[in-house]
């Protein structure tokens, strides 16, 4: 595999920042619930990253190292002002839905992650290529979880209803778990199952505390 | 890498000003588009409360802003009073703003719908059908759970049988709260009674099911799973239908009507 299909497709499932790295959790709760406002968030996340890790990655060499964080939270912070005002002005409905998990991409651990890790080390082209890997494989988590809550939780998909339900006349009893947001922790919680099963070396190391009295204990300090 | 202290300065400076002139071009550059939708949105929340739009239909703008002018006629009351006020332009009139300034606005006594201040003048929406006129829209807002909820309440000409509600802002969990913007809720408001024989203010909504409007005139279907926001619902109509609300008001409306 060349070097730049493993930037896009390795944080897909081998490296997936909800999958394995646990990032971006809380907004996976909040906009899963159905699957519109799933894809604009990850379009929203797509943006901001993209344009943040190339951003900070051409400026690299000019951050001074005292004010990094904040140099890259100035930067993340007005580009998501920049998406949320676009939201609002093209995509009203789903704005108002969203507007609050919008402003909190600021705080998603993805994009500080992501800026810190790779972009501060990197040229623009592989920061650019890391950031759509990166929003891709959270994409690629929220759509699959906004998929199954939105069908088992109202029998829609993009509103379109799929299992007529039985407060509309049909037949389907909606599973109101699933409109939670522990619903969308079980569904994360099977994503990671399913990609481990097929992926044993994400699996960590089994550790229990008595361990670390063990002579000889080689593993990592946890 | 090292840089000097007057480096820094510099770049932190240049970053700020450079990111703030985007965001400001932007936020300014998209004003009014946003502020289009807002209106649309308004708009849209006011016709399908009166009726004049079915839940599921699609307008486009024009078709929209037509039915408003020919059904909806905007007009001011004073809330203490009851009566028109005709010295304000109801499409200039900010209500949400009057609130804030204390010339314009009244504090009222501490009410389990969180309502701190009332403007002295509220825009209320005159429904016109066939020449005549057949109900009125009132501006409702009170706390549920975890926001403030802004809506609209609309009564037919006696000021008494619900046409419809509904909220165009609110932040309440989705799919629980967030099902005050269910179409098959809303409609179960149709019909219902405001007032009982006394004319106090009875209309809730009740934990569990409630009958068809013949049968239980004053309690609508409590939302499962959100007894906070439905608490919220019932708080916020027994304040405004109150005395401190639009009951002056109502109660001049529905004579009008009578006499009309």
């Amino acid at each position: 595999m060349s070097k730049t299909s493993e930037l896009v497709l390795d944080p897909l499932v081998d490296n997936n920042p909800i999958g394995l790295q646990i990032l971006g959790i809380c907004s996976a709760l909040a906009v899963t619930t159905k699957l519109e406002t799933a894809v604009v968030m990850t379009g929203a996340v797509l943006f901001v990253l993209v344009c943040s890790n190339v951003v900070i990655s051409a400026l690299r060499t000019q951050i001074p190292g005292s004010v990094r964080i904040i140099a890259q939270l100035t930067i993340i912070a007005s580009l998501v002002m920049v998406a949320d005002q676009f939201l609002r002005a093209f995509l009203y409905d789903i704005s108002l839905q969203l507007y609050v998990f919008v402003g909190l991409i600021i705080t998603n651990c993805i994009l500080m992650g992501r800026a810190e890790a790779f972009a501060m080390q990197n040229k623009p082209w592989p920061a650019f290529l890391d950031a759509v890997g990166n929003a891709g494989g959270y994409g690629l988590v929220l759509v699959s979880v906004a998929f199954f809550r939105e069908l088992l939780g109202s029998g829609k998909l993009f509103g379109v209803t799929i299992f007529q339900t039985v407060s509309e006349g049909g037949w389907y009893v909606p599973n109101g778990f699933m409109v939670l947001a522990p619903g969308a922790f079980i569904l994360i919680g099977m994503f990671i199952w399913v990609v481990r099963s097929y992926r044993p070396e994400q699996v960590e190391e089994e550790f229990h505390v008595g361990a670390l009295l063990e002579p000889g204990y080689q593993g990592d300090l946890r | 890498m090292e840089h000097s202290p007057r480096h820094t300065i510099v770049f932190t400076v240049v970053l700020c000003v450079v990111f703030s002139v985007i965001v400001s071009s932007v936020a300014v550059g998209l004003k009014d588009r946003q502020d289009e939708n807002v209106r649309l949105d308004r708009i849209k929340n006011v016709l399908g409360v009166a009726g004049l739009k079915e839940p599921d239909e699609k307008l486009d703008k024009e078709e929209m802003i037509a039915r408003f002018e020919s059904g909806l006629e905007p007009r001011v009351v004073d809330l203490a009073t009851g009566e028109y006020v005709d010295d304000i332009d109801p499409l200039e009139y900010d209500q949400q703003k009057a609130k804030k300034d204390p010339e314009l606005s009244r504090a009222v006594s501490p009410n389990p719908s969180k309502v701190r201040r009332v403007p002295n003048d509220v825009v209320v929406y005159l429904i016109h059908e066939e020449g005549k006129v057949t109900g009125v829209v009132l501006p409702i807002e009170g706390y549920g759970l975890w926001s403030t909820l802004y809506g609209y309440l609309a009564l037919a000409a006696d000021g008494n049988t619900v046409r419809g509600i509904t909220y165009y802002s609110h932040g309440e969990t989705p799919g629980l709260g967030g099902e005050v913007d269910n179409p098959r809720w809303k409609a179960k408001w149709a019909g219902r009674k405001v007032y009982d024989a006394a004319g106090n203010p009875q209309l809730h909504v009740k934990k569990g099911q409630a009958g068809p409007p013949s049968e239980d005139p004053f309690e609508v279907d409590g939302l499962s799973g959100a007894s906070l926001t439905s608490k919220g619902v019932s708080n916020m109509l027994a304040f405004w239908m109150g005395r401190n609300g639009f009951a002056p008001y109502l109660a001049k409306f529905k004579q009008q009507g009578e006499q009309g």
